[in-house]
């Protein structure tokens, strides 16, 4: 059931990202059509929001004000990337396999200020579908794409790093501002 | 020996850790436990040591300058451990009056004993984090009831276990 997961869409708009404590970041999103021409757009719009945003791996829609199942997904480059699938977007992705626990610090576009050490699973299968085709997929990857798909399928749940911080002393004020 | 309790709190600036560490060993001062943070850019640190009596110290301190201490005598305790199960709360959302209050009463209601907390606001978000020992079989019920205070102050918090492996 291996497709090629590449986005291929149309040119999409930047939008404004959202930042805590905004509601709709702590909303479960709702699953897509991922036929629906409104979802592609929005797929392109995540894809054009991310590339313009330095240092940006990832953005969901709920980034966007958008309570929705949709995620827009690029590590390429990163030095702690392993495998990668390029640009991609998924809708309704759920974990369906998740092993080789180990914490790393991430930090958010929506929480600007802070970063935060969180455990994540270094391999893991997700099963989605793609906008669009509606195609069904499932990815296996690794190392920092793991980690970044496990932040965005949070964000589909309503759910922030802070959420998931290892303790009182997890949290750190950023510094850099990318 | 005396044991001691010493909190040191003023502007940051380079080398002020090495001043205060300086200053007590100066009068024989054995720093024990200690913790130094930034809070909202203040310099603050909190330290146990033994050695010295209260008056050495504050003179010793004194030295500093631009900050406020506080030193005291205590009487000497011991880590202890209850046997309580590790959590973590994590609470977030719009900074308002009272977020640290309702949610460690409800803690301390279930009988949690708050290890360690943080707290940062950053813009118009507020965030805590504390560590939490709990007894057996209260934490369902408590993240139920964290669940009730979080939704009356409009917040996000979750309970889960914390994660701990010795190698």
């Amino acid at each position: 059931m291996t497709a090629p997961v590449a986005w291929d869409g149309p040119q999409g708009n930047v939008l404004p990202v959202v930042t805590a404590p905004a509601t709709v970041l702590s909303t479960v999103g709702d699953e897509v059509d991922p036929a629906d021409p409104a979802v592609v757009q929005l797929a392109a719009d995540l894809v054009a929001t991310m590339r313009v945003s330095p240092g940006c791996v990832g953005l969901a829609a709920t980034q966007v004000g958008v309570g929705a199942q949709i995620f827009a997904v690029d590590v390429t480059g990163h030095p702690k990337a392993a495998t990668t699938h390029g640009t991609f977007v998924l809708c309704n992705a759920k974990i369906i396999e998740a092993s080789r626990w180990k914490a790393g610090r991430e930090g958010c576009m929506s929480v600007p200020d802070l970063t935060g050490d969180v455990k994540r699973a270094g391999r893991i299968v997700v099963s989605a579908a793609l906008p669009g085709s509606g195609e069904p997929v499932e990815i296996t990857t690794d190392a920092f794409e793991a980690r970044a798909l496990q932040h965005e399928i949070d964000h589909c749940a309503g759910k922030l790093f802070l959420d998931r911080v290892a303790g009182a002393h997890a949290i750190y004020q950023r510094k850099v501002y990318l | 020996m005396h044991e001691l309790a010493i909190t040191v709190i003023g502007p940051d600036r380079t080398g002020i850790v090495a001043d205060v560490a300086e200053a007590l060993a100066g009068v024989g001062a054995n720093l024990t436990d200690s913790t130094m943070t930034r809070l909202r850019g203040h310099f603050t640190m909190t330290l146990i040591c033994t050695g010295p009596a209260v008056d050495e110290a504050s003179a010793a301190l004194s030295s500093l300058g631009d900050v406020v201490t506080s030193v005291r005598s205590v009487a000497p305790e011991f880590d202890k451990s209850d046997g309580g199960d590790p959590y973590v709360v994590s609470v977030h959302g719009a900074d308002r009056l009272g977020i640290v209050s309702a949610v460690t009463r409800v803690v301390a209601a279930a009988g949690g004993n708050i290890t360690d907390l943080s707290t940062r606001l950053t813009g118009a978000l507020y965030v805590l984090i504390a560590e939490v020992d709990l007894p057996a079989g209260v934490s369902d019920e408590l993240a139920e009831q964290l669940a009730v205070a979080a939704a009356e102050l409009g917040v996000e918090v979750t309970l889960r276990r914390a994660e701990s492996e010795i190698l």
